[in-house]
């Protein structure tokens, strides 16, 4: 995992996703961005997916996981650049009650 | 044209693998090719990897609770139907109903969203699971290929 996959700008921490989200690649990648949510006082996470091709249901762990954090801060999930197919994986979850899904221009 | 398309193909591979978080890649991607004689549409193929990578996710962090293990992979192909099997030889499923509702989890400390089976339910259209407590798990999933594109030609 390279440095520019995070970027923080003010309380927003900018998380870029890797090419499969699943288990293995996602591992890891949760205590990373709570360091940054504990460490520089970041109250939103915008999640990046425009390099993303495959995700399964540990994606969706990641992101339920960051959400229950910065709840306590009143802060907000952001899905940007998702696929097709991840937005499908998305909704099928559920989880767009609690993360903003932003849609393409 | 038609007859061609239409041809039964009946096809089978069989892998297995050491239960290492690496493999769950490998998996995805040897069904994926195993069906790809069929010519799926991406959303099948997306359905398909997503329905393997939670089973085998499954028998990686809960079958061996990510220790040493060997995962079975089974996949036949019969016609258009497709069947995938993976079983795993570790510790079993005590409840199954209860594995299997939505947003349960045994391992919500490690952000597993409690959504594997769902998503297998989801995206396939058969799902069968079987365990024994200490013996190991396997789980029988279904699907049929290529069906919307094939019936309009």
């Amino acid at each position: 995992m390279n440095e520019e996959q995070f970027k923080v700008i003010e309380d927003y921490l900018c998380v870029k996703m890797p090419k499969e989200v699943d288990h293995h690649n996602a591992g890891g990648l949760s205590e990373k961005v709570d360091e940054f949510i504990y460490g520089q006082k970041i109250n939103n996470i915008v999640f990046d997916f425009s390099g993303t091709e495959f995700m399964d249901s540990s994606g969706i762990g990641i992101l339920a996981g960051r959400y229950k954090k910065l709840q306590c801060f009143e802060g907000k999930v952001y899905v940007i650049n998702a696929n097709r197919q991840i937005k499908r994986i998305l909704l099928l979850s559920g989880i767009q009650k609690y993360v903003v899904i932003m849609k393409d221009e | 044209m038609n007859y061609i398309l239409k041809q039964k193909i009946n096809n089978r591979m069989e892998m297995n693998f050491e239960a290492f978080s690496e493999n769950e890649a490998l998996a995805r991607i040897a069904v994926a090719s195993f069906v790809m004689s069929l010519n799926p549409t991406l959303e099948e193929l997306a359905d398909i990897k997503t329905a393997v990578s939670e089973a085998v996710t499954n028998a990686i962090i809960h079958g061996y609770e990510e220790g040493e293990g060997i995962i079975f992979l089974r996949c036949r192909l019969r016609g258009d139907l497709l069947e995938v099997e993976i079983e795993d030889k570790g510790k079993g499923i005590g409840d199954i109903e209860k594995a299997m509702e939505p947003l349960f989890t045994t391992k919500p400390d490690k952000d597993r969203s409690g959504m594997g089976f769902s998503f297998m339910e989801a995206f396939m259209d058969d799902l069968e699971v079987n365990s024994i407590p200490g013996m190991g798990t396997i789980v029988k999933m279904k699907k049929k290929l290529g069906t919307q594109s094939w019936l309009e030609l």
